[in-house]
């Protein structure tokens, strides 16, 4: 193994590759534009769609209560639901969404609850439908207030204290910093990008370097050099790695530029839409912890070196460029999968999900960008990804060694 | 100078099971010398001549390339073979003169070295007018000379020919002849393939007549036109090859 040939090899390949358009677009174009203005976009329409939501009082039926109008006219004064005239199909129309929830009051009501008998109100509504959802949860806060309200008064009414049934209060409060809040609520979308970026950002030259060599004839050209094939591998190699990791680092400085640009947009809108809305924070993005998202690129290179060893083996088996794009592509599954999984609620980092690939990556990656440092876990991953990595290099060598597989036409 | 001695390289396919591409092939080449191996499409020419560019391990027997093992040290006998063949394509991205640099600095030469066999050869080979173009931008003329400088860069002893006029028109195809001829004259050992019987006719001191991976005749073109009685390429090779057929039957 020589450098002077490895450095050789790879010089001409950035070379080669910096005057190939399509390499440029997947290497700085896309990471660098498409990836955070697709996410900012889509973030930006879920939050106005959701605060919208929110704001819009949710479309309320009452099916019954014609003989208990105390509860009925203290619900229509509620500004939270918006009460509509009631129709015989009122069930279709939850279903249609045309109405969001409806409410059942018994006969006799207002009289069961003025001679303390027992009563039930049902709630109608549609499973998994965030407005009919926003309805159920007023409805409830309504109805609750409205027994307390009963309770308050019979306590009363027998010259009781209303603490006799509530003997404390119960108030919440968050100790976490903001960018551990902001590291939960929006720390797996970054480390799933930096992992779907390290991948693709790999893939076109992997497949150039290695079917595309062999489809257009250079492969045989390089190899009557009297460079050893480890050196070229390598050489080639190091250009696969170089542009994963040029996309990640592309999407990194366009992600952190972005979070900059919006934060400071939202800022100065945000003092005065946080006090007509009276939800201070709401309107503010979440902060990352800048070292924590540097931490997460560490983590990335040597699941960087992984995946360019991985394409570039698999690559080297096709005839063609098309042929290894439809072995390539599929693997594409194989990262999202364990990257989604470690997104999901509930679960945690240990020493056993450590050692899964990608997996391992995803989950310590939330915690870094939430500024959590489980220095045991993050060595045994960190060495962990190098170890697979390393495994999957001397495969890639091995298989260019291989006459069968360089030559197979 | 070539010394092949009892080449052999099989191939395992699934469906045909083990094939012997070639099978037990053994001949001399000597400096100033053209060697022409002569055979149908399949016979085993390109899997020689990457046996003897060591492109492929033999599975059994060897062959000295100018004076080095192709078994034992591969890196040197490439060191000293230029190999063209009309499967050896340019890097569409790079210019004539880098792609041709890229060869020199992959062949350990130092850059005012390279530079100064670039200009060489863009005059020997009337280069200098597309020497900054890129590959994908020049004529199928243009780009064999510049795949004639690569192999050249170097300066080999040794230069192999696969089928290299394959694909080329009259002109270029000539030229390619005309080139083969300065590099005999050079004095260095040359190994031709063709299937071609004028371009044997017009080029090879020797001819080896090569049929399913076995050599069958070999000798100077009037040796083998007094071998099989016939004055004309194509029916010596014809007679090579159907001889071995009533043989085998």
């Amino acid at each position: 193994m020589h450098a002077t040939n490895i450095a050789t090899v790879f010089l001409k390949e950035v070379r080669d590759m910096l005057r190939d358009r399509r390499t440029l677009i997947s290497m700085i174009v896309v990471p660098t534009l498409l990836m955070p203005g697709l996410t900012f976009l889509a973030g930006m329409v879920a939050y106005k769609v959701v605060n919208k939501a929110r704001a819009t009082a949710p479309t309320v039926m009452i099916v019954g209560g014609a003989d208990s109008p105390r509860v009925t006219r203290a619900l229509a004064a509620d500004p939270k639901v918006q009460i509509v005239r009631t129709t015989a199909d009122w069930r279709q129309r939850i279903a249609d969404k045309a109405v969001r929830a409806a409410v059942e009051i018994p006969a006799h009501f207002d009289d069961a609850l003025a001679e303390g008998a027992p009563a039930e109100v049902t709630i109608f509504h549609y499973e998994g439908e965030m407005r009919s959802g926003f309805a159920v949860n007023e409805l409830r806060r309504f109805f609750s207030e409205y027994r307390d309200q009963a309770v308050v008064e019979r306590l009363a009414a027998r010259g009781l204290p209303s603490t006799l049934v509530k003997p404390f209060e119960i108030t919440a409060r968050n100790v976490a910093p903001p960018e551990k809040v902001g590291g939960n609520a929006i720390g797996w979308i970054i480390p799933y990008f930096f992992l779907l970026l390290a991948f693709t950002g790999a893939m076109y030259p992997a497949l150039d370097l290695t079917a595309g060599e062999k489809e257009r004839g250079t492969m045989e050209t390089i190899l009557c050099s009297p460079v050893p094939r480890v050196d070229l591998v390598l050489g080639k190699f190091l250009m696969v790695l170089a542009a994963s990791l040029a996309t990640v680092l592309c999407s990194l400085a366009s992600t952190a530029a972005t979070l900059a640009i919006a934060g400071t947009l939202l800022a100065d809108a945000g003092a005065g839409a946080a006090a007509r809305a009276g939800a201070a924070g709401m309107s503010q993005l979440p902060s990352i912890d800048p070292i924590g998202m540097l931490a997460v690129v560490a983590m990335v290179i040597p699941l960087a070196v992984l995946f360019a060893a991985v394409q570039f083996t698999v690559a080297l088996f096709a005839k063609s460029f098309k042929e290894a794009q439809s072995y390539v592509s599929p693997l594409i599954v194989v990262i999202i999968v364990p990257a989604v999984i470690g997104i999901l609620p509930g679960i945690e980092l240990n020493a056993r999900l450590a050692l899964i690939p990608i997996l391992n990556v995803s989950l310590v990656s939330k915690e870094l960008v939430s500024g959590v440092w489980h220095w045991h876990l993050i060595t045994l991953i960190f060495v962990s990804t190098c170890a697979y990595a390393a495994v999957a290099l001397a495969v890639a060598v091995r298989m260019f060694e291989r006459e069968d597989v360089i030559f197979r036409t | 100078m070539i010394d092949a001695r009892n080449l052999t390289k099989t191939f395992h396919d699934r469906k045909r099971g083990e094939i012997r591409a070639v099978d037990g092939v053994s001949f001399h080449v000597s400096p100033g010398q053209i060697y022409g191996l002569l055979g149908a499409n399949g016979a085993g020419k390109t899997t020689t001549l990457r046996l003897l560019a060591t492109l492929l391990r033999p599975s059994r027997g060897t062959a000295v390339v100018a004076g080095c093992d192709v078994l034992t040290q591969p890196e040197r006998v490439r060191a000293n073979v230029g190999f063209l063949a009309a499967s050896t394509a340019l890097y569409a991205r790079l210019t004539a003169r880098e792609f041709i640099g890229y060869f020199g600095r992959l062949n350990g030469l130092a850059e005012p070295e390279i530079a100064a066999r670039i200009a060489h050869l863009a005059t020997e080979l009337d280069m200098h007018e597309f020497l900054d173009r890129r590959c994908d931008k020049l004529s199928t003329g243009m780009k064999q000379k510049t795949s004639i400088a690569r192999t050249l860069i170097h300066d080999p002893a040794v230069m192999i020919f696969d089928e290299p006029t394959v694909g080329l028109d009259v002109m270029a195809a000539r030229a390619i002849v005309q080139f083969v001829r300065q590099c005999r004259a050079r004095g260095k050992t040359v190994i031709y393939s063709t299937h071609v019987m004028s371009e044997v006719e017009k080029l090879c001191d020797t001819v080896g007549i090569i049929h399913e991976g076995r050599l069958l005749a070999e000798g100077a073109i009037e040796a083998l036109q007094a071998q099989f009685g016939e004055r004309d390429m194509e029916e010596i090779f014809v007679r090579a090859v159907t001889g071995s057929r009533e043989t085998a039957v």
